[in-house]
């Protein structure tokens, strides 16, 4: 079956999310937890930048949560660029045994559905879901030179700078990850890459519509339902795709994309990339999840699998969507307050430390 | 349905819920744009037949075009081209201010892999399109203007 459920009380418990100075400005801009004023990191080149503010994302994470680096058995996480340079160099300055993974946009869902199955089978006690995308390096990649005067197609998304990391673990928080389902890849026949949104609605349609089949719900179970980054265009064509399948969408639904910026940003349908489902869901969704405003929450991050060369070929653009499942399971002890109660003393000293070394980070960052 | 039935149905769908870029605002901007541009060029004109009478019209056409194209260059380098060209279209790009910012933003973008493997590969990546289409035409221009 697509969907695995997990069976021993598998917990999400502290996310971390680091957004770039455009999405800073936009609406969710109380929820990230922090957001950077330069967005070169003062580093020289935006792969060494976007390098830096993964590193600086997996550390915010650990020190949020509580736990020390050598706490963490298995780091799985990708991103955009080509052999996922920024994880797998963020893994090398970790020292974590690293997993690495590419599903373009939905690497977010994905690593957290890995990072899930792991603890859940007694795999490992504590695992890290990471990603993250930066505007300026995926343009090189993927576009032009940022320089060029170039007018932007009215389908085209904007991808974010910033990200977002996950710990997911045994200890006991008020989030719980109940399933997930891994998405298939599917090709509905889309050529043009300035409309992804029509490319991965089908994906996530699909992802979907088995998800809510094998857990025997409907949309009305759930607080928030949030797609990656279809932006307008492509929420507008899963609205239809869904309907076609007698599954509605109400008002508990948002795409992460839509979400990020306002209209004034002129981001034409939205934002995008790896980092956009995970610093969205990282920054507002934990945090509203972790209040128990919402109680159930089904995040499906969605991406579009062609590269450059595909496109220039000729190739459709295959996509692929998967789904995390989470719970609000109410006023448990959070891994934090866990070791507090155990060990006070340590954890006072602990905290203080942990405040001094962000605080530094931070001006550094600044 | 077989797939590719699916796939054509699913991109008639698609094709029409795209929205479509609105053709009155986007010419209006062009023209204005474009029309701003050959008059500063026009401007360059006047000034450098004044400054120089002695100079010749092609070669006061050359200092013109110099100086548009060194302000381009200048303008991309200080992030200021793209947003003219981002609002203007077609207006900024068919000029050579256009062709003058497709080959000094991939310079300027590539540095950092370096001179040879940055600026010099990926130089023309935009603009080599084009001097190979103008070259490819005048040759064939050349030969049958040769025959007439």
């Amino acid at each position: 079956m697509q969907t695995i459920k997990m069976k021993n009380n598998t917990y999400l418990t502290e996310g971390y999310s680091i957004v770039g100075p455009l999405e800073g400005k936009g609406p969710l801009k109380d929820y990230f937890d922090y957001i950077l004023k330069d967005d070169t990191l003062k580093e020289k080149t935006f792969e060494k930048a976007e390098r830096k503010l993964l590193e600086n994302i997996v550390a915010g994470a650990i020190d949020k949560s509580g736990l020390k680096t050598t706490d963490i058995q298995f780091f799985f996480g990708g991103d955009l660029l080509n052999q996922i340079v920024s994880s797998s160099y963020t893994a090398r300055e970790l020292e974590i045994p690293f997993i690495g993974l590419y599903s373009a946009c939905a690497t977010m869902a994905e690593s957290i559905a890995l990072a899930a199955i792991f603890v859940d089978n007694g795999l490992c006690e504590n695992a890290l879901a990471a990603t993250c995308t930066h505007f300026s390096s995926a343009e090189r990649q993927y576009r032009f030179p940022l320089e060029l005067g170039n007018q932007r197609a009215p389908t085209t998304q904007w991808t974010i700078t910033g990200g977002g990391a996950s710990v997911v673990s045994k200890l006991k928080s008020n989030v719980k990850i109940v399933a997930v389902t891994f998405g298939k890849v599917l090709d509905f026949g889309i050529i043009d890459v300035n409309n992804m949104g029509a490319a991965m609605a089908p994906a996530a349609c699909d992802t979907i519509r088995e998800h809510l089949k094998n857990m025997g719900r409907t949309t009305s179970d759930y607080d928030f339902i949030a797609t990656g980054d279809l932006g307008k265009l492509g929420c507008e064509i899963l609205f239809d795709l869904l309907e076609q399948n007698e599954i509605v969408l109400g008002k508990n639904y948002q795409d992460c994309g839509c979400m990020m910026y306002n209209k004034k940003q002129r981001t034409f349908m939205g934002g995008s990339g790896a980092g956009c489902s995970a610093s969205v869901f990282n920054g507002y969704i934990l945090n509203k999840l972790k209040k128990g405003e919402f109680k159930r929450v089904l995040l499906v991050s969605t991406g579009a699998l062609m590269s450059t060369t595909t496109n220039q070929q000729g190739d459709t653009i295959p996509a692929i969507a998967h789904a995390v499942e989470f719970e609000y399971v109410g006023n448990q002890i959070s891994a934090n307050n866990l070791k507090a109660a155990q060990n006070p003393a340590q954890n006072a000293k602990f905290s203080q430390n942990k405040s001094a070394k962000s605080k530094a980070k931070h001006n550094t960052r600044k | 349905m077989d797939k590719q039935k699916r796939n054509e149905n699913y991109n008639i769908y698609v094709e029409s819920k795209v929205p479509k870029t609105k053709a009155w605002p986007s010419l209006f901007k062009a023209f204005l744009t474009g029309g701003i541009i050959c008059v500063i060029g026009q401007g360059f004109f006047d000034l450098y037949s004044y400054l120089f009478p002695n100079l010749a019209e092609s070669e006061v056409t050359t200092c013109m075009l110099m100086s548009i194209i060194f302000l381009t260059c200048l303008l991309t380098g200080f992030g200021i081209y793209d947003v003219i060209g981002a609002w203007g279209g077609a207006g900024s790009v068919i000029p050579i201010t256009g062709f003058s910012n497709s080959i000094s933003s991939p310079a300027i973008e590539f540095k950092k892999e370096g001179i040879i493997y940055g600026i010099c590969v990926k130089m023309f990546t935009i603009a080599g399109p084009v001097i190979v289409c103008g070259v490819v035409g005048s040759i064939i221009c050349g030969i049958v203007g040769l025959f007439i």
